[in-house]
């Protein structure tokens, strides 16, 4: 009972990461395929990112650089825990700063910036199955994958536009991934959805209690699901980010009273930084300067 | 001018700091030792090593002190911490016919050889809150007697002797025992594995299915062949000496269920088994488990499908109680971007309607 | 009709342990024509369009089928791919109970829509009026479009279960009791229905039935069987008129008395 603390570099020991390492090379090379993988007992819940954490520790090393969001800000609870779990079980750098990072651990959103060559994306995913709402069970979804029988996800989205006059999925929207394998983007608003289309880094999901593990390669086409004559549409902000004036960016609403005041600023707490710091203004600084 | 929440960091380190204050409690009392749970608390320290699938009691009763008591805490604290150990290698099957029986009950015969051995158990208390314990008077030494040294023979070889029940189960000769911590699961799965998850699934979760199954979701007819708790020795093979060492005995629950018989003009009929082994002393999860076992054998005896507890897929993905608990308690993390994504559609629908319901822009998209 | 039949079938088998499900079954299915297959219950008539239909692997024999190609496939030699597709698109299968083939909890529409959908149709405007087309032609108001069959009655959604078959154009059409569950008034609607789509539509029909008069109606050519064996087997309006077999005679004879 007392050397209960001695742990491997990045937690897992080298034989469950070469057995992850080896589910991800599988998953890289059938693009959007979920590949089962014994995931192991994290000292997190499920549910919490052990699937992203898996990955992360299995790729992760000495040199790397590491971010971790969550809602797209840094400072988020979970993300706080998750990067002092790296700092401390793999004494790695880390950062808030997206282009500095190599690796950025990430729930439900991208970073606004543009990811470069080299990077790699690890999303934490609850569930991995796009089909899962349709077909409860695993053995008949991973039939409908192998027979490429996707006619039923087009039924929920026809479902929704007979019901509220457009697509109202939000968020985990189903995309195509290299023509071949349909696949959950983990619920990231569908605002990011373009960003993983013929993106240059590297995105790998993990699904630690469903224990899966998928791949989007750099460069590989990823289409959202939609009609003709119904596109697939992002989100659309009226106004812009209240700290930093951006526009085109994705916004989490403020509550500031309780009398329907509310502003809208960057969830990506890193980029909204910057912006601020280059000398970008919105209008609540100089409303503050005003008064 | 809006400042954003930040200070994460303090914030989790406030919390934790907190968490330990309150789990410490009053500072003017003397702290609970590891030595007081494991021996006062031993039926909670048998779950989490049980459903933590490790059997080392004072690293339960370690965890079981750190949750506070929360017992699916402890088992995930004792989990976390079996998974970073090496495997050796899989021990040689605990053979329960050489038990060291301390509870040996059978429902199916009055008496039997090794007779009935009621042992340390609640049965036939009468539930009456007791005074005496808050005084913490002595308590007597129990009625002992000289073991006899003779293997108490198994209600389930009593029967098979006979052939009147079906037989163990076989597997072939080159069968490698899974591991669901190693490797990941598949449906449909074989029984080996199934008894593993529900050997390592939720108390609560097996005795309501167990439960159900005798109110007709799934019913099995089962009798209580036998219930033998005590211990057995744990042997390992040592592949460069050539034949097995003792690693130590440990306590486990044992119960066969006797269930609805099978057969047919040519074979003739069998009792059918249901089987539940726990680490430690857990009645209740033992026969839980065996009423779910037989139940989930239902598609290999031709039986309809129909209930809850016979369906493997339903019942093996939901029965571990720390996978449950952290996706339960994930929906309290951040969600409000997904939210604000919701909010923003239904704001923009109830607009359309409104709009609609004015006359100025009929909802042309819905009519197309 | 053509010279070469849409279907094969050569003696086909199914045996459930000893038992007997169906024996030794031959017969060539031609385009536009349909077949009935009349018996008792358990007499091996669904066990064999099972079989037929691939829905169930028979012991022994084999099941030709003249793909849009013109070429021959052996159906138990196909891929679950190539199967699963020839199923949802160039054929349909109509159960006795409509909650078996039709999802109950999404709406009329998408229940036609889905194999269109299937198949890559991606115009949701397109898909629409085809569903409400074929809506339409089973007797369905276009109204009903965005209703889930859970509210429709029992002859509605068989009438629904159809219109999602056709959808595709397919050229065989399994029927398994197709007015089972319908009472008596609802099932003359339903079968003069079934006889308009098939004779406009040109469809082959196989369609297993306990009931004469359905098989009177609807096949131009019929297969009575007993106890998984096929006793006779004739032009439709010959084994009514005209039954050989005593068993046939008997079955004939009892309808005429009601």
């Amino acid at each position: 009972m007392t050397d209960l603390a001695s742990y491997n570099f990045a937690y897992l020991d080298e034989q469950t990461k070469r057995m992850i390492r080896r589910a991800i090379l599988k998953a890289i090379a059938i693009p959007g395929y979920q590949v089962p993988f014994a995931s192991r007992e994290m000292p997190m819940p499920y549910g919490w990112g052990t699937g992203g954490v898996q990955v992360t520790a299995s790729i992760i090393g000495p040199d790397d650089i590491l971010k971790v969001i969550d809602q797209g800000a840094d400072d988020t609870t979970n993300a706080v825990s998750i990067r002092a779990f790296f700092e401390k079980v793999a004494n790695v750098a880390v950062t808030t700063h997206t282009k500095e990072a190599t690796i950025i651990q990430t729930r439900h959103r991208i970073p606004e910036q543009k990811l470069g060559e080299g990077q790699v994306l690890v999303y934490q995913v609850p569930i991995p199955e796009p089909l899962r709402f349709l077909e409860p069970r695993e053995t008949e979804t991973r039939k409908m994958h192998a027979l490429e029988e996707y006619g039923l996800m087009h039924v929920k989205l026809y479902e929704d536009i007979a019901r509220n006059g457009r697509i109202s999925t939000t968020y985990a929207y189903p995309v195509k991934v290299a023509g071949r394998y349909v696949m959950d983007p983990s619920p990231t608003p569908k605002f990011d959805n373009p960003k993983m289309h013929m993106s240059d880094a590297l995105q790998l999901f993990g699904a630690g209690r469903e224990k899966r593990i998928y791949a989007v390669p750099p460069y590989t086409d990823v289409v959202s699901l939609d009609f003709e004559d119904h596109p697939f549409e992002i989100q659309k902000f009226e106004q812009p980010c209240a700290l930093c004036g951006a526009r085109g960016v994705y916004l989490d609403e403020v509550v500031l009273d309780d009398k329907g005041g509310r502003m809208f600023v960057c969830s990506d707490t890193d980029h909204c930084e910057e912006r601020r710091e280059e000398g970008h203004t919105g209008e609540m600084p100089s409303q503050e300067a005003a008064e | 001018m809006y400042v954003a929440v930040k200070g994460g960091e303090t914030a989790i380190r406030n919390a934790h700091r907190l968490l330990a204050d309150r789990r410490r409690g009053d500072r003017t009392l003397p702290s609970v030792t590891i030595e007081q749970i494991v021996e006062q608390l031993g039926l909670a320290v048998d779950r989490v090593m049980a459903e933590a699938s490790l059997y080392d009691r004072p690293l339960a009763a370690l965890a079981v002190r750190q949750s506070r008591g929360d017992l699916i805490e402890a088992i995930f604290l004792l989990r976390a911490y079996r998974t970073t150990l090496p495997r050796f290698g899989t021990s040689v099957p605990i053979d329960t016919a050489k038990m060291l029986v301390e509870r040996r009950v059978s429902a199916t015969y009055k008496d039997l050889p090794g007779g009935q051995l009621l042992g340390p158990t609640f049965d036939y208390t009468h539930r009456l809150l007791d005074p005496s314990l808050i005084a913490d008077t002595p308590v007597e030494e129990p009625e002992r007697r000289e073991a006899t040294g003779d293997a108490v023979m198994r209600v389930a070889d009593i029967l098979a002797h006979e052939g009147l029940i079906e037989s163990d189960g076989e597997f072939p000769e080159d069968h490698q025992a899974g591991d669901i911590t190693r490797e990941p699961m598949e449906f449909p799965m074989p029984r080996d594995l199934r008894l593993q998850s529900l050997a390592r699934g939720d108390e609560g979760f097996l005795l309501a299915l167990g439960y159900s199954t005798q109110r007709g979701y799934g019913r099995t007819h089962p009798f209580v062949g036998e219930i033998r708790i005590g211990e057995v020795e744990v042997e390992i093979e040592v592949p460069e000496l050539g034949f097995s060492v003792s690693l130590g005995r440990i306590q486990v629950t044992e119960c066969q269920m006797v269930n609805q018989f099978k057969g047919s003009a040519k074979a003739p009929p069998q009792f059918t088994r249901g089987y539940g082994l726990i680490f430690g002393q857990s009645e209740r999860k033992a026969m839980s488990m065996s009423l779910v076992d037989r139940a989930l054998r239902a598609e290999e005896f031709g039986e309809d499908i129909t209930a809850p507890a016979q369906d493997e897929e339903f019942v093996i993905s939901h029965s571990d109680n720390v996978q449950a608990t952290g996706f339960v308690e994930h929906l309290k993390l951040p969600h409000y971007v997904d939210f604000q994504a919701e909010l923003a559609l239904v704001r923009k629908m109830r607009a359309d309607i409104e709009a609609a319901r004015n006359g100025d822009n009929p909802m042309q998209e819905a009519a197309e | 009709m053509t010279d070469t039949p849409l279907l094969k079938v050569n003696s086909v088998s199914k045996f459930y342990g000893q038992r007997i499900g169906c024996k030794d079954v031959s017969f060539d299915l031609w385009p536009g024509e349909v077949l009935a297959i009349v018996g008792e219950s358990g007499s091996g008539k669904t066990t064999l369009l099972n079989c037929i239909s691939t829905r169930l692997m028979p012991t022994a024999g084999s099941v030709e089928y003249r793909m849009r190609d013109g070429n021959f496939r052996d159906l138990y030699h196909m891929g679950e791919a190539e199967r699963r597709f020839l199923m949802r698109t160039d054929w349909g299968f109509v159960h006795q109970n409509p909650a078996d083939g039709l999802r109950m909890t999404v709406s009329a529409g998408a229940n036609v829509g889905e194999r269109l959908m299937a198949v890559g149709d991606r115009h949701y405007g397109k898909i629409r009026d085809t569903a409400s087309d074929w809506l339409t032609r089973v007797e369905i108001g276009t109204d009903r479009i965005d209703d889930q069959p859970r509210a429709f009655s029992g002859g509605m959604r068989q009438r629904l279960q159809i219109a999602r078959n056709l959808v595709t154009n397919p050229r065989l059409v399994f029927m398994d009791e197709p007015t089972g569950g319908l009472d008596v008034s609802v099932q003359a609607r339903l079968l003069d229905l079934v006889r308009g789509l098939v004779n406009d539509l040109g469809l082959a029909a196989i369609i297993v039935t306990h009931d004469l008069a359905v098989a009177r109606l609807l096949s131009h050519r019929m297969m009575v069987m007993k106890d998984g064996f096929v006793i006779e087997h004739g032009l439709t309006d010959r084994v009514l008129d005209d039954p050989r077999e005593p068993y046939t005679q008997l079955l004939v004879s009892s309808i005429l008395q009601v």
